[in-house]
């Protein structure tokens, strides 16, 4: 048991200020618990959202002394405890209220990406066959839970504020889990070109480090789309056949 | 009522899990016009959490599997009170359901022949779930989703609904509010689909998130639909128990099914001491025998850590009050122990449970490749819910479907696991189908706006509570641990009356609460909302588990701890009398034709 100092940023998108809360803090608590016993017991108009407390939804995203994490996955015994530990909302998306963000842009980006396309079943009763190795980099893709904790730290996004221009690298990756499903039959590679501004991306990491879900995001997802979009459109060849063509 | 933004759909679906999703897909095929109206954003329901994977008699992995053992697989667990009805469409549709699955883009693990792979789990007799490591919910969740969001359905995500409007005897509506804003909304409908999910948060220990506050089921009850089996509430055996912050997150039955097995502080494998007659011929005699099973060998009888989970459950606090439990009340779960039988158990543990191996690390400093789990029983699901139609799912209320855990029958007194996504899909399909006809052929009602300025009324309160009223939070509280002390895994008599007493008491409080701040996203007002509807279900579960006087299932009763046979023929239904007051009847069951009595038979052996 020892007494924490926790600065929580208070307030909505017409300003707000860092407050202050004294809290408790016991062996194995999270974040998420320590925001929980100031909404109980100091401030229960405190906004967050959380559903499943275990790493599953991607409901908690915030900023813990600056970095992008989860606050049902961070435990109290790693941070240094005997400073003023802060939480504020992620600050790539506009503020709704404390540590809760409008993120529909998310939601709208997603609905522009070309939906999964499967080819004709592979048996008479309508089914497929796969194999585990050729579903197992797909697998990975589909572990996102949506926190959204990439495109926050993107600093396509974060700084310059490219939302209208990238999609940022969860859609990538979600843009390679159709790429790369074995069953899907669609081209998403013009558009990861043209509108969705792969070309912005230059697979500084920083998405990868702050997955929870430790997908490698920049490796397997953003390269090799990089690398497919390159193929199609700037191979000194193939420009060449278009052009006789 | 002019002052609030109003939206109309032909079908209103409430709620946007696994059953709300499924629903508004095929309301939206059928041609109408759809909305969806949830308490968090969409893809963070609580189907998200599902983790070992959907049952589907689909034979991949043992060609012996069909709908019929399904069946039987699923009224045993259920101890015979489910609606056959619809444990039969269920047995039947499931395979169907995860097909559509793989074809709107989710992706299974495989079999070595690249077709859907299944696994073990409690109280089915073959391996029949589909599923993906251990994060199959969400692979669902995320799969309806994405397929949905292209369909033309209408999200208004963050939104919580607050009544159920009626015209007459009629549902043709809701009334809700927005979290961001606190803004009220009209959600005009010509029928309404309930797909809200449980009411784990009505106990202290539960792996159940905030959402999980008996929604539909209180909106249905005060809309005058019919409750059925709310006595049963499932314990699921493995939550984690350490640290206290933690205590309630769920462990998956998955572990069990790879192979996992329970123990007690001396490391006795304590399943092994109490098995039930009707499952006798159908578990391992030795821990060899169940190993074999664990890992495909057809010949051998699956080990008694997969009996069902209220058996399971009822083992475990057995061990744990006997003082044979592990140092912070619990028992152990080891998958570890594997190693002495696979070369490559540690990858094996971490491909097949990843989300198990993450969580124990991060949240409890524990390596489960190497040592053993902590766990105790959890509140986890309710058997029981709206008494709907089997094959529509409508409920006796005009226009008002329901769909997965807010409906109840398909589990009897206790549900299988794996047996809940499944139902989702199954039924959450034919209530979007049926609403939508309903939708068809009956025109839309007015809407009372008498009602709806009740309600707003209402929802206002407790920001004009005068005086310092109490904290939403401290209610809340203390509702957790009565329902927790006094209703909970093991029941008896005066402890429930007390129950009761208690509710009343809490009633006066939850009245009384005040929060403090304004309308835009305000959890302390939202809770003080929800504590109306956990209420309502606690007071409806006490009552049913008074009445019940026999353990079955997810009920046991202390002071009546065996079975009664004249209580396996009827359902208890709970409705809003007249007077306002809750009132009980005890609803046969309708006798189970030849042809599905006959398959219960056959599968006996």
């Amino acid at each position: 048991m020892s007494q924490v100092t926790f600065r929580i940023w208070r307030g909505d998108a017409r300003g707000g200020d860092f407050k202050s809360y004294e809290c408790e803090v016991s062996e194995g608590m999270v974040v998420l618990d320590v925001v929980h016993h100031i909404q109980a017991e100091q401030a229960p108009d405190m906004a967050v959202r959380w559903n499943c407390k275990a790493g599953k939804c991607g409901s908690c995203s915030a900023e813990i002394n600056g970095k992008p994490r989860l606050m049902c996955m961070t435990r109290m015994d790693t941070l240094p405890l005997e400073r003023p530990i802060t939480i504020q909302a992620m600050q790539a998306f506009p503020l709704i209220r404390d540590l809760v963000t409008d993120l529909s842009w998310n939601y709208e980006v997603k609905r522009r990406i070309k939906p999964f396309a499967p080819r004709p079943p592979d048996a008479p009763d309508g089914t497929w066959r796969m194999a585990q190795r050729d579903v197992d980099r797909v697998q990975e893709f589909r572990k996102c839970i949506e926190c959204f904790l990439c495109q926050d730290v993107c600093h396509v996004l974060r700084e310059h504020e490219k939302h209208a221009e990238f999609i940022g690298p969860r859609f990538l990756v979600y843009t390679a889990a159709l790429e790369m499903h074995p069953l899907d039959k669609g081209d998403r590679l013009k558009d990861l070109k043209d509108t969705q501004g792969i070309g912005y991306c230059n697979i500084t990491k920083c998405c990868t480090k702050v997955c929870p879900e430790g997908i490698t995001i920049t490796d397997n997802a953003i390269i090799p789309l990089k690398e497919r979009v390159v193929d199609r459109f700037y191979d000194p060849i193939r420009r060449m056949l278009r052009v006789f063509a | 009522m002019s002052q609030y933004e109003t939206h109309e759909h032909d079908v209103l679906i409430i709620g946007a899990g696994g059953a709300g999703l499924r629903a508004a897909i095929a309301a939206s095929a059928a041609g109408v016009s759809v909305g969806v109206v949830c308490k968090s954003l969409l893809g963070k329901a609580h189907t998200v959490m599902a983790e070992g994977g959907m049952a589907a008699a689909i034979g991949n992995v043992d060609e012996r599997d069909n709908w019929r053992v399904h069946f039987a697989d699923t009224m045993r667990g259920g101890q015979y009170i489910n609606n056959w009805r619809m444990a039969e469409l269920h047995a039947k549709e499931a395979p169907e359901c995860v097909k559509e699955l793989e074809a709107w883009g989710a992706v299974f693990d495989r079999t070595a022949d690249g077709r859907i792979l299944q696994r073990n789990f409690g109280g089915h007799k073959y391996p029949r779930l589909a599923h993906v490591g251990d994060r199959t919910g969400l692979e669902m969740i995320r799969t309806l989703q994405d397929h949905g969001v292209h369909r033309g359905i209408q999200f208004y995500m963050e939104c919580t609904t607050l009544e159920l409007l009626k015209d007459g005897s009629r549902v043709i509506g809701a009334f809700a509010y927005d979290r961001e804003r606190g803004r009220f909304r009209v959600f005009k409908a010509k029928a309404v689909v309930l797909a809200t999910g449980g009411i784990g948060r009505a106990y202290r220990i539960t792996s159940n998130s905030w959402e999980y506050t008996g929604d539909g089921q209180a909106l249905a009850y005060r809309a005058g639909a019919e409750l059925v089996d709310m006595e049963f509430v499932q314990f699921h055996p493995t939550g984690m128990v350490w640290p206290p912050s933690v205590r309630g997150i769920l462990v998956t039955e998955g572990v069990r099914g790879e192979g996992g097995v329970l123990k007690n502080r001396d490391g006795r494998r304590f399943m092994f001491e109490d098995i039930p007659d009707n499952y006798k011929n159908q578990t391992a005699d030795s821990p060899e025998e169940g190993w074999r099973y664990t890992q495909g060998d057809k010949s051998a009888r699956r080990p008694p850590e997969l009996l069902t989970r209220d058996h399971v459950a009822r083992c475990i606090m057995r061990e744990v009050r006997g003082g044979r439990g592990s140092p912070h009340g619990g028992v152990y779960l080891d998958i570890a122990w594997i190693k002495e039988k696979l070369p490559n158990a540690e990858q094996h543990i971490k491909k097949k449970l990843p989300s198990m191996y993450h969580q124990f690390k991060e949240l409890a400093n524990v390596d489960i490749t190497r040592e053993p789990m902590e766990v105790g029983p959890t509140t986890h699901y309710i058997m029981g819910g709206v008494r709907v139609d089997g094959d529509s799912q409508m409920s006796n209320v005009h226009g008002l479907f329901a769909a997965g855990e807010v409906a109840a029958g398909l589990h009897g007194a206790n549900r299988l696991g794996g047996n809940s996504l499944s139902d989702l899909l199954v039924f959450g399909r034919r209530a979007g189908m049926y609403a939508a006809e309903f939708a068809k052929q009956n025109p839309g009602g007015s809407i009372d706006g008498g009602q709806v300025e009740r309600a707003a009324r209402q929802a206002l309160e407790p920001f004009e509570q005068a005086g310092d009223g109490e904290s939403p939070y401290k209610v809340q509280e203390d509702l957790q641990a009565m329902m927790q002390d006094l209703v909970g895994i093991v029941r008896e008599q005066s402890e429930m009356e007390r129950a009761l007493a208690g509710l009343k008491e809490l009633r006066v409080r939850a009245a009384q609460v005040r929060v403090p701040g304004n309308r835009e996203y305000n959890p302390g007002w939202h809770l003080a909302l929800d504590l109306q509807n956990l209420l309502t279900v606690s007071e409806v579960i006490t009552r049913s588990a008074i009445e019940r006087k026999e353990s079955r299932g997810g009920h046991f009763r202390e002071d009546y701890p065996d079975k009664d046979p004249t209580a396996a023929t009827y359902n208890l239904v709970a409705y809003l009398g007249p007077d306002r007051e809750l009132q009980l009847r005890k609803q046969s069951i309708a006798p189970l034709p030849a042809e599905l009595q006959q398959v219960i038979e056959e599968n006996k052996t």
